[in-house]
């Protein structure tokens, strides 16, 4: 600890505008107001334009002009992260403690354990942080707590761990009301904004999967009578690819919005019933225009198809469990696979009826 | 969060109240509010809410709570399914293609 070797993030990050003189060197020092440049880098990295990392350096950053009794915030150096903390820091003297979670956000990072008990323990060692700040204490995300323990960091650092709330924006009121957190801050929620902004990420995470199953249909919708007709795959490929559209749509949009609103708690049939929605909606549209087997191909798949997509959101949420995911999909995807076998057969046979 | 509960039957936590301090760090950091404290000790109060997070038992000094802790993630699991060891979490390792998400190029978080 002390006497260790004390490394600094580097002051030519494009956010850096200052540094600040310690007992242990230039700490960098990065404003609360975010630029045009911070703004695009975030809706770049949320619709996954570019494939640049989006990360900052770990260590230790000044907001302000701290000093030894100013708060140390810990966070991430997922960037879109670092710059919801800093934001909400106006007018506040505050040192910043990045750690290394390689570009992810807290929660997952904690989950995965780069947000963790060693990463923090050496952070605050090669920050130099002990010699910079004489309160002893570190405010850490309450989501941090999946990958650090507490008792464990004070017993190894010194440093006590105030568990700070949940969301970034809640640390003014928690900073004002000496570092105590309400029952609201300390709670994760699910809002229809929060789903919302994940759809992209969702939809992007099953459009390979789509845009192959509607090759795929596409593909097969040649076969019929004379072996292999392409002016036939033509003909029926709108609505082969209507309902992998309709599955993609269903699952990763619909669903999500409408998760707390759609019955039943698991999400593959939450998925299912938005996926049925759907499928009735494309066979009505192309009621007239398909043979009635390849109608029913595409509406099976709609239903398959969306109700896979939903079973992937637990992922996402906040609020499901290993073990009743594991339950769910125990249930759900025999039924899932049989579905799938049942659209490709309906959509084969099709071509001949 | 009203409508958003999940299935609660299989839950794995474990409290051991004889263990118990009465520090508090469970309920502080409890994302759903499982834990509250019940005079000296604490007290579960809504154990069908908990996501299995392991949050609670890393941070009890004292042992006083088990859970068997990973991702609710259907993605994760089916990765598992085709690695060796099979454990449940976000992306095996630190390269960014591997399992689900969690790597540099995209993913859920």
């Amino acid at each position: 600890m002390p006497g260790s070797k004390v490394t600094r993030p580097r002051l030519d990050q494009p956010f850096v505008i200052g540094s600040i003189d310690t007992l242990t060197g230039p700490v960098p020092l990065v404003p609360t107001e975010l630029t045009w440049r911070d703004r695009r880098g975030g809706y770049r990295r949320r619709w996954g334009i570019g494939r640049y990392t989006h990360t900052v350096d770990p260590g230790l950053y000044a907001v302000g002009a701290p000093n030894d009794l100013s708060p140390v915030l810990v966070t991430a150096n997922y960037k879109l992260t670092f710059d919801a903390v800093r934001r909400t820091l106006v007018g506040r003297d505050i040192w910043i403690l990045v750690l290394d979670t390689r570009g992810i956000n807290v929660w997952c990072a904690a989950g995965k354990g780069t947000f963790g008990t060693e990463e923090l323990v050496s952070r605050v060692s090669s920050a130099g942080l002990a010699q910079i700040v004489s309160h002893g204490v570190l405010i850490l995300p309450q989501l941090g707590a999946t990958g650090v323990a507490a008792p464990e960091v004070r017993r190894r650092t010194g440093f006590r761990v105030v568990w700070g709330p949940v969301r970034a924006t809640d640390l003014p009121a928690f900073l004002d009301s000496n570092m105590r957190a309400t029952p609201e801050m300390r709670a994760v929620t699910f809002p229809l904004r929060d789903r919302l902004v994940l759809i992209p990420v969702e939809a992007a995470n099953v459009l390979k999967l789509t845009l192959a199953v509607a090759a795929g249909a596409v593909v097969a919708g040649g076969m019929g009578p004379g072996w292999y007709s392409i002016a036939r795959a033509l003909e029926r490929a709108p609505l082969g690819i209507a309902g992998a559209l309709a599955a993609i749509v269903a699952g990763t949009v619909v669903t999500p919005a409408l998760l707390p609103w759609i019955p039943c708690r698991m999400f593959a049939v939450k998925g299912a019933t938005m996926g049925l929605i759907a499928a009735l909606l494309i066979d009505v549209a192309f009621l007239g225009a398909g043979a009635p087997l390849s109608l029913a191909a595409a509406g099976v798949f709609a239903v398959v198809g969306s109700s896979f997509a939903a079973m992937n959101f637990t992922g996402t949420s906040t609020f499901t469990s290993l073990h009743g995911v594991e339950k769910e999909m125990r249930l759900v995807m025999p039924w899932q696979a049989l579905g799938a076998v049942l659209a490709a057969g309906l959509w084969i046979a099709g071509g001949w009826y | 969060m009203a409508g958003l509960r999940y299935l609660e039957d299989v839950i794995t936590l474990q409290f051991d109240v004889a263990k118990c301090t009465g520090c508090q760090l469970c309920t502080q950091v409890c994302p759903h509010g499982v834990f509250a404290m019940d005079g000296s000790r604490a007290k579960v109060v809504d154990r069908g809410a908990c996501m299995e997070c392991g949050a609670c038992a890393l941070n009890c000094a004292f042992g006083a709570i088990e859970v068997q802790s990973g991702v609710g993630c259907a993605a994760a699991i089916i990765a598992s399914y085709f690695r060796r060891g099979g454990e449940v979490s976000c992306g095996p390792d630190d390269t960014a293609d591997a399992g689900s998400c969690g790597g540099l190029s995209g993913g859920c978080c």
